[in-house]
């Protein structure tokens, strides 16, 4: 491909200047370490801890500038710069890091989709995520607690046996179980028959679980610093000059930055900014609410997903109960919330736990999700050359962040796709070789 | 919550309308070729800002509607009938235009 043989030569030029560097000490830098030893230390000395990653001055070129400061584009940074060697890295971000979808989704980790394709990838993600605290010398939480998706009605049950069979041929530990193996997991379930929707089973998935979005985002900002990469807030991207089909630079509010590889990983505005380099996407923008309740004491293990109810649960480390739903039923740019929204979500929770009917609910917000027409995310190559995109990622984006950081960087470091997203290509929406992806927690069943 | 003026009954609980999307030009199935049909199928606008999109009333007067709306704000400033049935009016209904009246109809 053109623009694949593209990114490599330039890339290639760029980091045999450089150098790779392996050790996690470009510039200089030695990244501080977190261990039992310090945290004693530390609560006796009550010293400040060192900042986790540094703000630099904006340089007039890099060798990728990433778009982006959430889970993806700090994992692509992350993985450019510590599995194929290239620092010059810039991430830019308009508001904080971790501000937009990875502080905002429910924090759910899971790989029981339907798709073998979707299912390969995710899995890789959540492996990924398994041992991402020890990579990264930062404890992101991940608590694999299992995930239940609740079948209320035949077809579902149905769809249900469908992902446990395609799950456990790609080696995903994922079944269907009944009402009385779902009464034993989460007691306080309302497994009773003469309700309006009564669970008939649903598909077990032990490895899925939560984890604590903020830390797997700093994690990565503090992996990537500490590899040299430059990570800018408060820098937003007004254009991207493309010369000759293509990427020259991109223009920030902070100034122009000079660069041959630019990376979409926004989400939310990823149609945005892809138009700055002319490129449309079969995207809308969709709102998805959610809300957490008041901290009690821990009663809910697994994560629970009800399609049918368009509701998921699940109980944080500190008590609070998370609760998630489906897109809102209109595009749209705003976060700002509804009461619709709240009470549809309190009486379909309602609906499978009664007994949570005192439950407070603190806060709710909403995020920003890119819906596509197949339910999958859009990776890979565009028409113009150095322009990559690793968008499109609508209510699965969380998830994903490792995987994708590691393909797209592998992406960009050797200019050819690898095998786990060449299914996610832009084109196949001109070839029409839609994904269909009805695992994704906006489906309904 | 969003109000949805509805050129045919006036201000309406956006929960009572189904959103159908943006409107675009369909090609002519029998003159256009298989990028062109593709892009109409799946390309989208997507804008942050004014767009043109229709919507369905289906718990009302189950007409299809025309709406200008602001997707950062949500508020919308024409609500009309689709431009097929202006064509096979001669004139607009009296509520055809602007129904919001001062400045849009969107309320939060």
């Amino acid at each position: 491909m053109r623009a694949s043989r593209a990114i490599q030569s330039v890339l290639r030029a760029a980091t045999s200047s450089v150098g790779p560097d392996r050790n996690g000490s470009a510039n200089g830098h030695k990244p501080y370490r977190y261990s039992a030893f310090d945290l004693v230390r530390h609560g006796f000395s009550q010293a400040d801890w060192p900042r986790a990653w540094r703000k630099h001055d904006l340089k007039s070129s890099y060798d990728v500038v990433v778009v982006g400061g959430g889970v993806h584009g700090l994992a692509t940074a992350y993985y450019l710069a510590k599995n194929h060697g290239i620092t010059n890295v810039a991430v830019l971000d308009k508001g904080y890091i971790g501000s937009g979808g990875s502080g905002r989704n429910t924090a759910i980790i899971r790989s029981n989709y339907l798709t073998p394709e979707g299912i390969r990838f995710y899995d890789r993600s959540v492996k990924l995520y398994e041992t991402l605290s020890a990579d990264l010398n930062f404890n992101t939480m991940f608590a694999q607690r299992g995930h239940l998706t609740l079948a209320h009605n035949d077809s579902s049950l149905r769809t249900m046996r469908w992902r446990a069979e395609v799950n456990k041929l790609e080696g995903v530990d994922s079944e269907v179980i009944g009402p009385d193996e779902i009464k034993k997991l989460v007691p306080f379930m309302d497994t009773s028959e003469g309700v309006r929707y009564p669970i008939l089973g649903a598909l077990y998935h032990p490895p899925g679980g939560i984890i604590r979005h903020d830390a797997v985002v700093w994690g990565y900002a503090r992996g990537a610093d500490a590899n040299g990469v430059h990570i800018h807030q408060n820098t937003e991207v007004t254009g991207i000059d493309v010369t000759g089909g293509r990427v020259e630079g991109v223009r920030t509010n902070q100034g122009d930055i000079a660069t041959r590889v630019v990376v979409n990983c926004t989400a939310g505005w990823s149609t945005l900014i892809s138009e700055m380099a002319g490129v449309k996407m079969p995207i809308s923008t969709f709102p998805l609410q959610a809300a957490v309740t008041e901290p009690v004491r821990p009663f809910l293990d697994p994560v629970i997903v009800s399609g049918t109810l368009h509701v998921y649960v699940s109980q944080t480390d500190r008590g609070e109960l998370v609760f998630g739903a489906s897109v809102d039923p209109f595009t749209s740019y705003s976060m700002r919330g509804s009461l619709e929204f709240t009470e549809g979500l309190a009486g379909h929770v309602l609906e499978l736990m009664p007994s949570l009917a005192k439950m407070r609910l603190l806060r709710q917000w909403s995020g920003l999700c890119d819906m596509t027409p197949d339910f999958s995310p859009i990776m890979g190559v565009t028409p113009v050359a150095g322009f990559l995109v690793d968008v499109g990622w609508g209510t699965y984006g969380f998830k994903a962040g490792p995987v994708s950081g590691e393909t797209m960087a592998s992406l960009v470091a050797r200019g050819e796709t690898p095998e786990l997203i060449a299914p996610f290509g832009l084109d196949r929406f001109e070839g029409g070789d839609l994904m269909g992806e009805k695992g994704a927690a906006a489906v309904g069943h | 919550m969003i109000l949805l003026p509805c050129p045919f009954c006036g201000p309406r609980n956006v929960s009572e309308f189904r959103y159908v999307g943006e409107v675009s030009e369909r090609p002519d199935p029998n003159e256009t070729g298989v990028e062109e049909w593709r892009a109409f199928l799946y390309a989208r606008n997507n804008p942050a800002g004014w767009t043109t999109e229709t919507w369905f009333h289906s718990a009302g007067c189950r007409q299809h509607l025309v709406t200008e709306r602001h997707t950062v704000t949500n508020v919308v400033r024409v609500s009309r009938l689709p431009e097929a049935q202006l064509r096979g009016r001669q004139e607009e209904r009296a509520t055809g235009g602007n129904v919001a009246g001062d400045g849009g109809g969107a309320i939060y």
